[in-house]
């Protein structure tokens, strides 16, 4: 298993989109940071980019690049080795690749302009949503043989839970405003880990005060021990889920 | 060896292989000969494992194979058009295959490597190789960790007749070891000095499995592509 990862790892630090995506995410946080006064509000700038711009890569990148690999598995399949280790090793080298990109380009700026709490809580979301997102990729990529198709479920995937998401709970908020849906709104964001990256982050910035209400509540939930393990084991659902299931797909993909 | 009962598999309303029962010995050399589309690929696939059968089972070695891979390391595999990593060299492929392989199969065979001359191309990469190069690629590396089982989907298509010479000899020198060697192709006279027995597939059945002496007594012919062209017209 070590032995594909390391194949893999290999191949993805040759490819030249993980490089410019470093790079971009490098420009991007370094001028967030030289361009605002205060690190808090260079983090908050940040904030918005890293959570489109980080699932959209990984996501895409992802499904592209296990299409591409398609040869490389076929051959793996025929030779002596587990079906699911070779999914797996995928799996880890794929994130730990974007893993190391999202460290270069954001978690090192960070660490130099804003070493506070709020910015290690933004490394350490920023890279969860790298790896859900390529679960999710490994996931897509299983649908359809056609790359096209592929690409287009995972961007489609990453609209919802980017845009369209945030969408359908204002529609919910506004449909229901007669009712308290403090508590369900806390819900419904654990269905969506970009949203639950964001309350996490907001949180430990200061500006949760201009949520209102909500904020509240949020702030007692998220903000509590108890709160901040059930959603370090919710984020860590939303990897294994997709992953279980992809690796249930590969099992009887037919190749 | 290889025992399989009552294989079945459709893709969605095409039955591609549809209850093949066949049982292949040690030492055996055996044609899957049939028109195109009657499931021969799809038949070796199953017994790799890229393909899952619906219904039916295969053992190897009298073990299930649908829950063991290490059966895999007594197989060499040459598919039907080798696809390969396009931005690997051929020395890279072979090293990655060594290196991933080198528990299971630690001594390798490489006088299919030395024989094709694959040394002078070995820094070439693998998309800018011509079709039948990659056949040699793909073929050094079916021989190259020195299998029991020996399984060719179309070896000699895309061959020169130099390379198709060599490939043939070195598949006589391996059978006469007393391997199993499985071969498609439909260029017949290639396989009439190599195996010794004929499967032949239509629709998905498996319509005989004899030996070669037998179907040429049956038909009365004296060469395999007339005994073949005979049974397809009977059809």
């Amino acid at each position: 298993m070590k032995k594909i990862i390391k194949y893999v790892i290999l191949d993805i630090l040759r490819n030249k989109i993980v490089i410019a995506y470093t790079a971009l995410l490098l420009a991007i946080s370094l001028s967030a940071f030289s361009l605002e006064d205060s690190a808090s509000k260079g983090i908050l700038s940040l904030l918005n980019i890293i959570l489109i711009i980080v699932p959209l890569v990984s996501i895409i990148f992802s499904t592209i690049y296990i299409y591409n690999a398609a040869e490389f598995i076929e051959l793996m399949v025929s030779q002596p080795l587990k079906r699911v280790n070779l999914w797996l090793s995928i799996f880890i080298g794929l994130s730990f690749s974007m893993t190391i990109a999202f460290l270069a380009g954001v978690g090192l700026p960070i660490l130099l302009y804003a070493p506070s709490s709020t910015g290690f809580m933004m490394i350490g979301m920023g890279s969860i949503l790298t790896i859900i997102f390529v679960a999710i990729a490994q996931l897509c990529s299983l649908f359809t043989r056609d790359k096209a198709k592929g690409i287009g479920i995972s961007v489609l995937l990453w609209f919802y839970f980017a845009l369209i998401f945030d969408g359908l709970v204002l529609f919910l908020l506004f449909q229901f405003m007669d009712y308290p849906l403090d508590k369900p709104m806390v819900a419904l964001s654990c269905l969506n880990p970009v949203d639950i990256a964001r309350i996490l982050i907001l949180l430990k910035l200061d500006v949760s005060a201009l949520m209102g209400a909500t904020s509240a509540i949020f702030r007692d939930f998220f903000g509590s021990q108890l709160g901040i393990m059930l959603t370090m084991l919710l984020m860590l659902a939303w990897i294994l889920m997709p992953l279980w299931w992809s690796v249930r797909k590969f099992n009887r993909k037919d190749l | 060896m290889i025992i399989a009962t009552n294989v079945t598999k459709k893709f969605g309303r095409l039955i591609a292989l549809d209850n093949v029962s066949v049982t292949c010995n040690k030492g055996q050399s055996i044609a899957l000969i049939g028109p195109n589309g009657s499931g021969k690929t799809t038949f070796i696939k199953c017994l790799l494992g890229m393909v899952v059968a619906d219904s039916g089972f295969i053992t190897f070695n009298l073990q299930n194979i649908s829950h063991d891979w290490r059966y895999r390391s007594n197989i060499g595999y040459m598919p039907q058009a080798g696809r390969f990593p396009e931005n690997m060299t051929v020395a890279q492929v072979l090293d990655m295959m060594k290196d991933v392989r080198k528990k299971t199969n630690p001594a390798t065979d490489e006088e299919l490597v030395e024989a094709f001359e694959l040394k002078a191309i070995m820094g070439k990469r693998m998309r800018t190789l011509s079709g039948g190069t990659r056949q040699k690629v793909s073929a050094s590396l079916a021989f190259l960790f020195n299998p029991d089982v020996l399984i060719l989907d179309e070896p000699t298509a895309g061959l020169d007749p130099v390379a198709t010479e060599i490939l043939k000899a070195k598949i006589r020198k391996e059978k006469e070891k007393g391997k199993l060697v499985l071969i498609t192709s439909h260029i017949l006279s290639d396989l009439d000095d190599i195996v010794t027995e004929i499967m032949y597939m239509q629709e998905g059945k498996l319509r005989f499995h004899k030996s070669l002496e037998q179907l040429k007594e049956d038909t009365g012919e004296t060469r395999l592509s007339k005994a073949i062209a005979l049974v397809m017209k009977s059809n």
